[in-house]
């Protein structure tokens, strides 16, 4: 039967073939369009001032860049499945302090690494247990856990301080040194976004995360293990929170019981630019990674070109409605293509 | 055909299993045995508990009391994954795809063949979809979106899924209702060398004819208990329809016949892009007018339209003489409209309220004075129309959350009948209620249409549509197929526009 629906099958499957990769366009226009802005920005800024995007210029971009990139990967994980984390700030503050605290007792920069990532990977877990088992929206559960861990935090740092000079030199070195204008801390943060990046998209968990998003009743029928798997999403986007808090603590060398205050916004709007969706399923880490790169290059650019920086947040928040506004237009144009083609497919098969 | 030798092991059985919801007896101490090699119907009427039943089946459902044979011993089944690891594939009868996702990946998910380190296989999956689509022979292309599939693509990608993996146990509830024929004879021809390689079938459909096409044997459910299972081979369509029905149809649709009058909602090329398209048709006074057709092919969204809900890009509804402006319920409701939506838990009632709240939703212009709400007036409105309907309750103060559907359902009448209302449309007003309270909303459709009300009901229930309506409109993929008259309305002509097999029929006067 195969042989005589040959000829007919052709036609309409080239031409669906063909709005195909315009709908694949379009989708990966979305990071397409982040890193363009993204160019375009740096390379004017580059033209009306020379120094730019000198040797220290371009490692000072991705150093303010790395934290934010490594928080909005985690981030990502967690907004793909339809679920959220607000505690991200809390968690990098503590576990900073963790990590300073440590070290100042005289631990290894390597243990004082793993025990931050280990915190926030513990919080992550709490978050996702919540999560998952209490069945109650996830901005409500991360919004309580983000003042309860900010709580602990405060009574436990009181009106402590970790500074430089009280942390191992070979650590501080770690945050500021790299390979020419590369910092260690954002190949450490490039090597976490390509195996997020992977594990998303070539691993059957990391597959049933976007099932998971895309629809949760269908997932829940398909045998998907919907609890385990936001469990893996909030422990993963903890984890990266609190490394996050330890390169933030190699970085800057001084952290307070404030630290990492009203991160979780700044790490929400860097997910969004990128074009990870917030009603789950589509969008990618590295989308998520794009994203927090602009949103911290601005905070560069207006001082290079003379513009004072107490016009950040507006741009930021001028960039968020924007990017929204672009992921609407796309998902109409979409949806306008695919109608289009169901028509095309329909007629072709009664004819 | 293969019959089973009678001590023959079921592959998959249930050993009187009973379920309930909240005051709900969806199962009452039901038996079912699948054999290998045999294609088994479950027979019943909407709401004889069909779906709960293949839900307990797939491991979604666990029974309350009862138990689930594998092999002849019992299992506990503690999610989908356990019934899918068992060898047991679902077809739902509504998709449930992944929009976001291409339709390889939702035909695999979970299972995707991988490479070395577990890694996904994309280009396997791929292929993989695609030799399913060939051997279904149709053509879709696997790394699409399943976001814009049509309804009848959606299920096809849901077959596929169930043939992807070797099941023992397949169960289909409602494949082919949205099918063309060509579809559904491909698919039974797939099921059949299923079937022949041993695998056991459970098969639901509300076409008869494809029951004794397809299946052996049949068990049959009335209102959520057990009512027969035997060999098809000698039973006639009514022989079956008996079984399913168990009353006489004219205690169960208790039409009147009326004078009907002037036309009380007119609606002409009414035209929502990419959803419906140039719709017209009239409902006058003292009629019920069915509007019958496959789900999905936009007769909910056109009611919508006409009450406001969505807007129309072309067209125009009058009421009464009144024309409405487009995306205004409120000018719909003062002209006299009403709508009873699909579905009376997200659309129809606010569920935290009370009952006397939930009726007084439509009721702010009577019950409110200088802009303040008289509650004794509010009350007084509910009672009225609660007594009215015969709603069961404890109190008018009780959460209508806790109310059963059919009483729900009676609320949400209530709530609209109290505006008095000149032209009532009703969108699957029977939907998932016992067949005592169905009986009584036909009942309330049917004296209201002789007391002068335009009523315009929409359902999918077939029986129903044949059973109240003075007229039937039928829709086919956004436009309107076929308007048949009473004394011509048959299972098979309204089949046969539905699913566009009819030429268009006579056009709307």
């Amino acid at each position: 039967m195969t042989t005589t629906a040959e000829p007919v099958r052709s036609a309409p499957a080239s031409r669906a073939a063909g709005a195909r990769t315009l709908i694949d366009k379009m989708f990966k226009a979305r990071e397409l369009a982040v890193l363009a802005v993204l160019v375009v920005m740096l390379g004017t800024t580059q033209i009306y001032n020379g120094e730019f995007l000198s040797e220290q210029g371009i490692k000072d971009l991705l150093l303010n860049a790395t934290i934010l990139a490594l928080v909005a990967t985690g981030q990502a994980v967690v907004v793909i499945t339809r679920n959220v984390d607000l505690s991200v700030g809390s968690v990098l503050g503590i576990s900073a302090f963790a990590a300073g605290n440590y070290l100042n007792g005289g631990g290894s920069p390597l243990l004082a690494v793993l025990l931050a990532v280990a915190l926030g990977a513990l919080f992550g877990l709490l978050n996702g247990a919540l999560v998952s088992l209490g069945k109650v929206p996830a901005l409500v559960v991360t919004l309580g856990t983000l003042y309860i861990i900010r709580g602990i935090d405060s009574i436990w740092v009181g009106s402590r301080q970790i500074t430089a000079d009280a942390l191992p030199e070979g650590f501080v070195g770690f945050g500021h040194d790299g390979i020419w204008a590369v910092p260690y801390l954002a190949l450490l943060a490039l090597v976490v976004l390509l195996a997020v990046g992977y594990y998303l998209r070539s691993y059957r968990s990391g597959r049933d995360l976007y099932a998971l998003g895309s629809s949760p009743e269908a997932a829940r029928l398909a045998g998907v293990p919907v609890r385990g798997r936001i469990m893996t999403a909030y422990v993963l986007c903890g984890a990266l929170a609190g490394l996050a808090g330890a390169l933030y603590l190699a970085r800057f060398g001084n952290v307070d019981s404030a630290t990492g205050n009203g991160y979780e916004l700044t790490v929400v709007s860097a997910v969004v630019v990128g074009g990870v969706a917030f009603t789950g399923g589509s969008g990618s880490v590295y989308g998520a990674a794009l994203g927090a790169v602009l949103l911290t290059s601005i905070n560069s650019v207006l001082p290079a070109i003379g513009v004072s920086s107490v016009w950040v947040t507006a741009i930021n928040g001028i960039l968020l409605l924007l990017a929204i506004a672009v992921d609407r237009i796309l998902a109409l144009r979409v949806a306008a293509v695919l109608r289009k083609k169901a028509a095309q497919m329909r007629s072709a098969r009664h004819d | 055909m293969t019959q089973p030798e009678p001590d023959a092991t079921p592959v998959l059985a249930l050993e009187e299993v009973s379920k309930s919801f909240g005051a709900v007896r969806a199962l009452r101490g039901v038996s079912l045995r699948l054999y290998a090699g045999e294609a088994h119907a479950l027979a019943g009427e909407n709401g004889a508990g069909k779906s709960t039943l293949i839900k307990a089946l797939a491991g979604v459902h666990r029974p309350d009391t009862g138990t689930v044979l594998l092999d002849g011993s019992p299992v506990e089944f503690h999610g989908p994954a356990d019934a899918r690891d068992a060898g047991v594939a679902v077809i739902y009868q509504e998709p449930t795809l992944f929009p976001d996702l291409s339709v390889a990946e939702n035909i695999f998910v979970g299972r995707q063949p991988t490479r070395s380190f577990g890694r996904v296989d994309h280009r396997a999956v791929k292929q993989a979809a695609a030799d399913l689509f060939a051997r279904l022979g149709v053509d879709l292309d696997p790394e699409q979106p399943a976001r814009g599939l049509s309804i009848a693509d959606q299920q096809l990608v849901e077959i596929a899924k169930a043939l992807s993996f070797d099941a023992r146990v397949l169960i289909m509830d409602e494949p082919t209702a949205a099918l063309t024929g060509s579809e559904v004879s491909r698919l039974f021809g797939v099921v059949r060398t299923l079937r022949e390689q041993g695998a056991a079938v459970l098969f639901i459909s509300h076409r008869l004819e494809e029951i004794f096409e397809l299946c052996q044997r049949v068990t049959t459910l009335r209102d959520g208990t057990w009512i027969s299972s035997e060999p098809l081979a000698g039973l006639t369509e009514d022989d079956l329809v008996r079984r399913m029905v168990g009353r006489d149809l004219d205690e169960l649709y208790p039409k009147q016949e009326t004078e009907t009058g002037e036309a009380a909602l007119t609606v002409r090329r009414l035209t929502r892009e990419g959803v419906f398209t140039d719709v017209s048709f009239e409902v006058r006074r003292g009629e019920i007018v069915g509007l019958a057709g496959l789900v999905g092919a936009g007769r909910s969204e056109v009611a919508r339209a006409v009450f406001g809900v969505d807007r129309w890009d072309g067209g125009e509804v009058e009421v009464l003489g009144r024309k409405l402006k487009p995306g205004a319920p409120s000018l719909a409701m003062a002209a006299g409209l009403a709508l009873v939506p699909e579905d009376r838990r997200a659309q129809g009632l606010v569920m935290d309220m009370s009952i006397e709240r939930n009726i007084g939703l439509t009721g702010f212009a009577e019950t409110t004075r200088a802009g303040l709400m008289n509650r004794r007036a509010e009350r007084d409105r509910a009672v009225d129309w609660a007594v009215k309907l015969q709603v069961k309750y404890a109190r008018l103060a009780d959460v209508v959350g806790t109310l059963s559907g059919g009483n729900q359902q009676k609320v949400v009448l209530a709530k609209w009948l109290a505006t008095a209302p000149q032209v009532l449309i009703v969108d699957e007003p029977t939907r998932g209620i016992d067949v005592g309270t169905k009986a009584e909303v036909h009942r309330l459709l049917s004296s209201l249409a002789a007391e002068g009300v335009a009523v315009l009901m929409i359902s999918s229930d077939l029986p129903e549509i044949l059973g109240m309506a003075d007229r039937v409109l039928v829709m086919h993929e956004g436009r309107l197929a076929a308007e048949i008259p009473r004394a011509e309305a048959t299972e098979e002509t309204v089949m046969a526009a539905a699913t566009g097999r009819a030429a268009r029929g006579r056009d709307a006067a």
